[in-house]
Parts: structure tokens; sequence; C-alpha cells
């Protein structure tokens, strides 16, 4: 069986101007959606306190409500978490209660009203934790971002590392941009997806540029837009077929996962699919735009010999 | 072209085989089970405990599964958990207090498993269940109550001197010595300066008051600092033992942040409140003139309380001294005898009024009673044998080095050295605990078998081999899991789907190019020599960009995050590992040895 079976190289190149438009399009909007509304930042980095209880028989929001305004809890938001039975009650961070003491008083509160409650979660998180969390989040991005031009540039060219690089944050805005626009809960799990993905997406644009490399050896007579487009064309099944199997680990997770998992596995699912285009469509015109050219890997002086492969 | 010499078949299935042995423990589940660990230091878990447990059980009728020592505690493992529930109370109630009986969860696995550390992968709370506080300690409290100390220190070693002073005043971190002329403020200077060695020294001129500024050095400061933490540490795990938690984690964080983990710990306000509980000390006088018999009603004036070693004294109601007056306590040995002895330091107004009882009370005995959720327990009576001035006070006699360090720490830990606040709880209930553990299993297994079913059916041989290779990867990561007993989260069980998934590029990246190579008319023993060789930079550079990530995530992440992160990690280690030798060990099997091969079997 084989899925691709593609006698001549697609001219992905001559597209450049179309899927340059395509990308700059959808990342406009995403940092339109982030800046307009902004992430739905989840308790880990916000602080305040998350309870999941759950119920014997479906459970009445209305009258947790109730029982939360009684506790002085009015502003307390109180949904229903995957099934009828669960409930997830969020209440914000505030000075005069004691964080840590809350939960305890909300659940009592919940038990007199139904014995059947019972606590599946409770998560706390104080002003300080919060902050801290959002200063790494932030220093984990920075980091890895010049790890991989570093190594790169390195492997590479600098020219590979900046348009790899530029490649995958794109794709990380995006990801943050679908998060903006729909409000999914932005939470620590899912910073370690997006991170994950900044480093699986860079993949993709190395696999790409090995083979270009290799052509600018092997082709010798070809330009540098026939060599990419040789080189996607090439790399195309494997991309499709790597990521597709990637895919079925990360659905299984999204939909069998469960709630914990689902936005984790959501952000995966996004980035995998972004990923695909912006190394293609994205990096190499990108790598073209920087003025890639055969010079960048085979100086002039070496002999026939030393150009095999290692 | 494409054989392997022996010794490399060899060390690969050794290789395997090692990582079979470790992710065995993991097959065999775990089986309720009951340990105890003594809790004073002067008590080991030894043979004699073992014994005493077993018998214990076998009086009423419990048959453990097996019963072990391992490590300081003895664990009995049970069929069910109506078994371990009774043995729980059985031992709580013959043992006593000297040790604790807390409830956990043992491998199943056979003894020998055990006898080569091999272990199940260690569950992180959001999978087994149980607390995880992150406690704020107050360093601010912990500088300003030495302040506080250092300022009657140097009150009654002035007045001690005879040096002529009108008054000791904190001045934010500093403390601020008035003199009235500059003679006595250079007679005081030498004074603090060898007694203070911690603070800095500076003289000022204010209004007319001749200053002496004593301000902490740096050093001093961070000295403090830290053994807040370290005597807060030590608090919370003493009280950690009182809820009978088996394998509580209690760890520093930063510079002063405080990790307690409980797992299996469900009733969180108990745990809080034990965390958060302030005990007191109190020093009172026996009373000699009246012997205690049970069940008569104690003297007017007294009360009885127990010693460590369940002896009953009967104790004056007057309060002599509260903790409150102890700065430090630290074992030692006594100059003269060289025996085993604490150092206890008084500050300035528990000095005094603890020469003044001293003195009234030679001969007589004085009691130290620690007082923790009500109840009062004598740590120490000695005997005063002569009036005790400047508030060291030194109790030695009868004791072995382990009991001199026991009691100073209980004397210190009595209370906390500075407050802390939980500025992080995150509790996961047993059953969340359980379902996580389904839901991450679950869709690992789908996962798997939809990819297996697509490789095998896209690749047919190579697909099939590709598939052994993943699965070898699968067993190596749970191997090397449980082997350094990494916390496996349930983002950490997200880790294992998602670098399967991404281990299959290895093998992917390999495959098409062997077809790439065939396709261009090579015979295909050259197609799959260069279709491995080729494939392996470009497998090494993607995997390297992948692992930057991990590093990233490891270094900044907390908890459940660090979690995904080591796994990512260990992933790539063992799918270039299984990717690349594994999966070429079978194609050399299968394909290597004959030499006319015409046909591959790649789809």
């Amino acid at each position: 069986m084989e899925f691709f079976k593609i006698k001549h190289d697609i001219p992905f190149m001559s597209y450049g101007r179309y899927t340059t438009t395509i990308s700059l399009v959808t990342f406009l909007f995403a940092v339109f959606f982030l800046a307009h509304k902004g992430l739905n930042f989840g308790v880990d980095f916000t602080g305040g306190t998350v309870m999941e209880v759950h119920y014997a028989q479906p459970a009445d929001l209305s009258r947790v409500r109730e029982q939360l305004a009684e506790t002085h809890l009015p502003d307390a938001l109180v949904q229903n978490f995957g099934s009828s039975r669960d409930v997830l009650i969020q209440v914000p961070l505030r000075q005069n209660i004691a964080g840590a003491k809350l939960s305890e008083q909300v659940l009592e509160r919940l038990r007199k009203q139904d014995a059947s409650v019972e606590m599946r979660r409770v998560e706390f998180v104080g002003p300080q934790v919060g902050k801290d969390l959002v200063e790494n989040g932030a220093l984990a991005l920075l980091l890895v971002s010049l790890g991989i031009v570093g190594y790169l540039w390195v492997r590479f060219e600098w020219k590979f590392g900046l348009s790899a690089i530029i490649a995958n944050l794109h794709d990380v805005v995006i990801i943050l941009g679908f998060f903006a626009f729909f409000q999914w809960e932005f939470s620590l799990s899912v910073l370690a997806a997006v991170l994950a993905v900044l480093g699986y997406s860079v993949n993709e644009s190395v696999v790409v540029f090995d083979r270009i490399r290799e052509n600018f050896r092997t082709m010798r007579k070809a330009g540098v837009a026939e060599i990419i487009d040789n080189a996607i064309t090439r790399t195309m099944s494997r991309t499709i077929i790597t990521h597709g199997c990637t895919q079925m680990m990360v659905g299984a997770m999204l939909f069998l996962g469960g709630e914990t998992l689902h936005y984790f596995a959501m952000a995966l699912t996004i980035g995998i699919l972004f990923s695909i285009y912006s190394s293609v469509l994205v990096a190499s015109p990108l790598l073209m735009l920087l003025g890639v050219s055969r010079e960048d890997f085979i100086k002039p002086e070496k002999t026939e010999a030393e150009e095999v492969l290692p | 072209m494409n054989q392997y010499p022996l010794w490399k078949y060899l060390s690969i299935l050794a290789v395997l085989l090692v990582g079979l042995i470790y992710t065995l423990p993991n097959f065999y589940g775990e089986s309720p089970a009951v340990q105890v660990s003594p809790l004073r230091a002067s008590l080991k878990a030894d043979d004699a405990l073992l014994n005493r447990v077993s018998e214990e059980l076998k009086a009423a009728n419990l048959q453990p599964q097996a019963i072990a020592l391992d490590g300081n505690s003895v664990k009995a493992r049970f069929d069910d958990t109506d078994s371990q529930l009774k043995a729980k109370d059985i031992l709580i109630g013959k043992l006593g207090e000297d040790y604790m009986v807390a409830l956990n969860l043992l491998s199943r696995s056979p003894q020998w498993l055990s006898k080569l550390n091999a272990l199940p992968m260690y569950l992180g709370l959001d999978l087994r269940g149980g607390v995880h506080f992150l406690l704020q300690v107050d360093m601010k409290a912990a500088l300003s109550k030495s302040l506080e100390a250092t300022s009657g220190d140097i009150r009654s070693a002035l007045r001690e001197q005879n040096i002529a002073y009108s008054g000791v005043n904190r001045d934010g971190n500093a403390l601020a010595v008035k003199f009235r002329d500059a003679d006595m403020r250079a007679k005081g200077e030498a004074e603090i300066r060898q007694r203070f060695s911690d603070y800095v020294l500076s003289a000022r001129e204010e209004g007319g008051d001749f200053l002496l500024l004593a301000t902490l050095k740096p050093e001093a400061e961070r000295r403090i600092e830290d053994s807040a933490v370290q005597q807060n540490l030590v608090t919370l795990r003493n009280r950690v033992n009182e809820l009978g938690v088996a394998e509580p984690v209690i760890q520093q964080q930063g510079a002063d942040r405080v990790v307690v983990q409980l797992p299996g710990v469900q009733d969180t306000a108990r745990a809080k409140d034990i965390l958060g509980r302030t005990a007191t000390l109190e020093v009172r006088m026996v009373d000699d003139e009246h012997q205690y018999s049970p069940g008569v009603a104690t003297p007017f004036g007294t009360e009885m309380f127990k010693d460590r070693e369940g002896n009953a004294l009967l104790v004056k109601k007057q309060v002599v001294l509260t903790g409150e007056r102890i700065n430090d306590a630290q074992p030692g040995f006594d100059n003269r005898t060289n025996e085993a002895a604490v150092h206890i330091n008084l500050d300035g107004v528990g000095a005094r009024k603890f020469k003044d009882a001293s003195r009234e009370n030679i001969g007589k005995r004085m009691a130290i009673i620690l007082f923790e959720k009500g109840r009062g327990e004598i740590v120490t009576a000695p005997v005063i044998r002569e009036e005790i001035g400047g508030g060291r006070v030194q109790i030695s006699g009868k004791m072995s080095t382990v009991e001199a360090q026991d009691t100073a720490l209980l004397l210190r830990a009595g209370a906390l050295a500075a407050p802390m606040e939980i500025i992080e709880e995150r509790t996961v209930g047993p059953s969340l605990g359980a379902d996580n553990i389904t839901r991450g299993f679950d869709s690992t297994k789908i996962g798997f078998i939809m990819v297996a079913v697509f490789m095998v059916g896209y690749y047919l041989m190579f697909g099939t081999i590709s598939m052994l290779a993943l699965g070898a990867n699968l067993l190596m990561l749970v191997a090397l899991l449980s082997m350094l007993q990494a916390t496996l989260t349930l983002p950490g069980m997200a880790g294992i789907a998602l670098t399967l998934g991404m281990a299959i590029d290895a093998n992917v990246l390999i495959n098409e190019r062997i077809r790439e190579e065939l396709r261009n008319g090579v015979t295909p023993q050259a197609a799959i020599h260069a279709g491995y060789d080729r494939a392996f930079g470009t497998i090494l550079d993607s995997n390297v960009t992948t692992m930057i990530a991990g590093i990233a995530l490891f270094m900044f992440g907390s908890g459940s995050i660090k979690g995904f992160a080591v796994v990512l990690c260990l992933g790539i280690l063992t799918s270039m590992f299984s990717a690349v030798l594994v999966s070429r060990a079978l194609v050399n099997l299968f394909y290597g040895r004959k030499a006319r091969l015409t046909k591959v079997a790649i789809g």
C-alpha cells in the first residue's frame, strides 16, 4: 500500500505568495483574538480555588449555587464537568478568606445539603505561586526557542534555525489564538503541550531541512526552488504518516483521556495540524527569503570525495 | 552487509531482558498492607519487632500474605482491606504510642523481583489520590523572632557587666542600644562585639543619645533563615508521623518553601489542622511529696502526666516557664563528665525566672512538658542541682546521645521556628485517581492498537518490525521509569502516549527511505542498509530538538508537569534505542542472512 505516488515534484515554492498570505492572515487573526479576548487562564496561573465534586444523582446546580451564596461566595462559578453528576466549582482568589480553608467550608456546606457528595479534587493556588508559574512558563518558552535556534545553527546554518523557529512560534501563536477564541481554559498542562509542540514541530522542519541539505549536495544542477520542492515532495509521505500516527495517539487521549487531558490533547492536535503546514509552507519559503544557497553548505575548495554523505 | 555480530544481538537481547524484569512488578498489582515504624530514634525496627508484630497478628487470627522488614519499618501484606483495617486496629492497640501504624499498598510482585530492587512505577498523587501542600515559611517572622531574642540577651549581658544603658529597641532590621555617654558605649560595644559575633556594630549620635546599632550580618541572616526552614521541616515530619501516612514527602523547595505530600490522605481538614498546629512547652515543678496511684484523685494543685516511658508523675499546676522563652536547644556533652546532655538557651526574661525557680527548688525535680492536641507529655524531668543563672541550662545524666538529640529536637520542635502559610493545595480523591489511571491506560492502549493496525497494513513486514520495536520502546520506558522510581503523573501517562506516537516517526523515516531507495532501483539489501544509515542523522536531529523542549520543561515545570518532562526525555532516549537498534536487529535477523534477496515486504 502506498498513499503518495507522486511522479513529479510539486512546485510548492511557486505557491509561496498564497501560502504566506494564508499563514499571515491566520497569524493576524490569532494575534487579534489574543489581544481582544485574551487567554482564559486557569487557576494554576490566576490563583484561586477549584473543586470538583461528584454526586450520586444528577446534581442540581442552582441549589449548589444557593449554598455557595450563603457561604458568602456569590462570585463562585458552578458548572457541570464531564457528566451531569460532576460539578466544578471555581472561586477566585480573595484577600479576606484564608484560601486553604475555603474548600473545607464549601464541602461541609454541600455535605449538609446532600450527604452523597464526594470530593474528587481540590486545587488551591495562592497568588505567589501563580506569579511564579507565569514567570517560569515564559522562561521555559524562551529557553526552548533559544535552544532550538542554537542547535539548528550548529547543525545546519543560522538561516535554518531562524526560519524554523519563526515557523514554529507561528504555530504556538495560532494554538494560543484558538484557546483565546474559544476561551478554553489555559492551564499548566496546556502550557506543557505548547512547549512539547514547539519541540515536536521543529522535527518536521528538521526532516525537510535535512533533505534540502542533502539535495544541495546531490542535485548539482538544480536551482534553489527546485531543490526545496523536491525535498518537500519526497518527505511528504513521511510527514503525513508520522503525524497521522501521532495524531492517533493524541486523538485517543482527546476522546478517552478524560477532562484533565482533554485540553492538553487539544493543544497538541492543533499544534500537530499546523506544524505540518508551517514546516512545509512557512519554514521553507522563509528559508528562500533569507537567501539560502549552495555555498552555505558546499565550500568551493572541497573535493568530490569529501562530499559523500556522512 | 545487513548482519550484526553475535555480541550485538546478545547485548540487545540482554537489555530487553533487563527491561522485562524491571517492567514485571507493574503487572502484579498491589495488596493492602500495614506498615509499622518506630517513632522514637531510640527504637529500631528489627527482628524483635518483626516477631512481635507477627505474634500479635497470629494471636488475632490474621494471616498476612507476607511480612517482612523493610528499611526502618515492618510491612505486612494482606488479602483484603478488611483484614488490613483489622490488623491496623489491633497493632495500634498492642504496640502503643511508640510506633506509627499506617495503611499502605504494597506490590504483590514475588520476592525475587523485590530482591533485585525491581519495584512498580511510583505513582504521583493525581493517580493514587492524596494531598499536596506547598507551604511558605514567613522569613520576616523568623528574623524578627531572633532579633527579639537577641535584644533580651543584650540587656542581660550589659546588666551582668554593669554597663549602664538606657534602652534596647528594634529599629527595622537592626537593634538600637542607647547609652548615656560615649565611654559606656565603648564598653558596651566591646562586650556586645565579643558575645554577639553575628552582628555588625556601628555607632551614631542622635538627639543627645549615644546609639549603638547592631545589624545582622548577611551570612547570619541566611543561617537563621536556613535553620528556621530546617526546624520547620523537623516539626512537620514529627507531626506527619502522627497522621499515620505510609510514604510522606516533606521537602524544602527553594529558599523558603516546603512541600508536603501525603499520599492516600483524604481527610484534608485534619491534615491541615495537624500541620498548622502550634505545640507549646511548659516547665513546671514535680510534686515529689505525693505519690501517684491510679484510681485515686490527684492532690489539689497537681496534675498527672506521663513521661515517654509511660511512667506517671505528679506535676504542680503552676507554670514556671513556657516554651516561648526557649531560644534554642542543642544536643551536646557535659564538659565535666563527658555525658550526653542537652543545652538549652533561654531568653532574658526566661533566664531571670529560671534563676529564681532553681534557687528555691534545689534538690527537687523539674518537668518539661510538651503539649500537643491538648495532651501533655513529659519530655524530661531532671533534678535541679544548683541555682542556674545566665539562661544557659544543661540537662544531663542517664541519657544516650540519641536520647539527647531526641530531647533537644522535641524542645525545639515544640513550636515552629517561623509561621507557615499554605500557598498551594492539590487534593485528589481516590476515585478520581483510579479513574485517571484507567483513562491514561485506555487511551495509550487504544492509540497503540490503532497505530499498530495502520503500520502493519501499510508497511507489511517492516511495519510489523516497527511495531515490535515500538513495543520494545514501551517496555524500556516503563522499565526505566520503574528503575528510577520517577513519579508517574497523569501528564506523565500522556507523555508515554505522546512519545510512542512520536517514536514511530523514526521508523516511518527509515521505512520511507528504504522504499525510496528500492524505487531508485537499488537491491533490497543495499536499500535496507542505506535506509537505516541515511535516516539516522535526521532521527538524531529531530530527537535533539524535542529533548531541548523536554529539558526546559523539566527545569521550569513543577509537580505533574515535571512528570511529563521526565517521561518525554526518557521516551526520546528509549525510542532512539528501539527504533534504530532493535528494529535493525530484527530486520537483520529476518532479511540479513538471505544472500539473494530479491523482494522485501514493505508495501
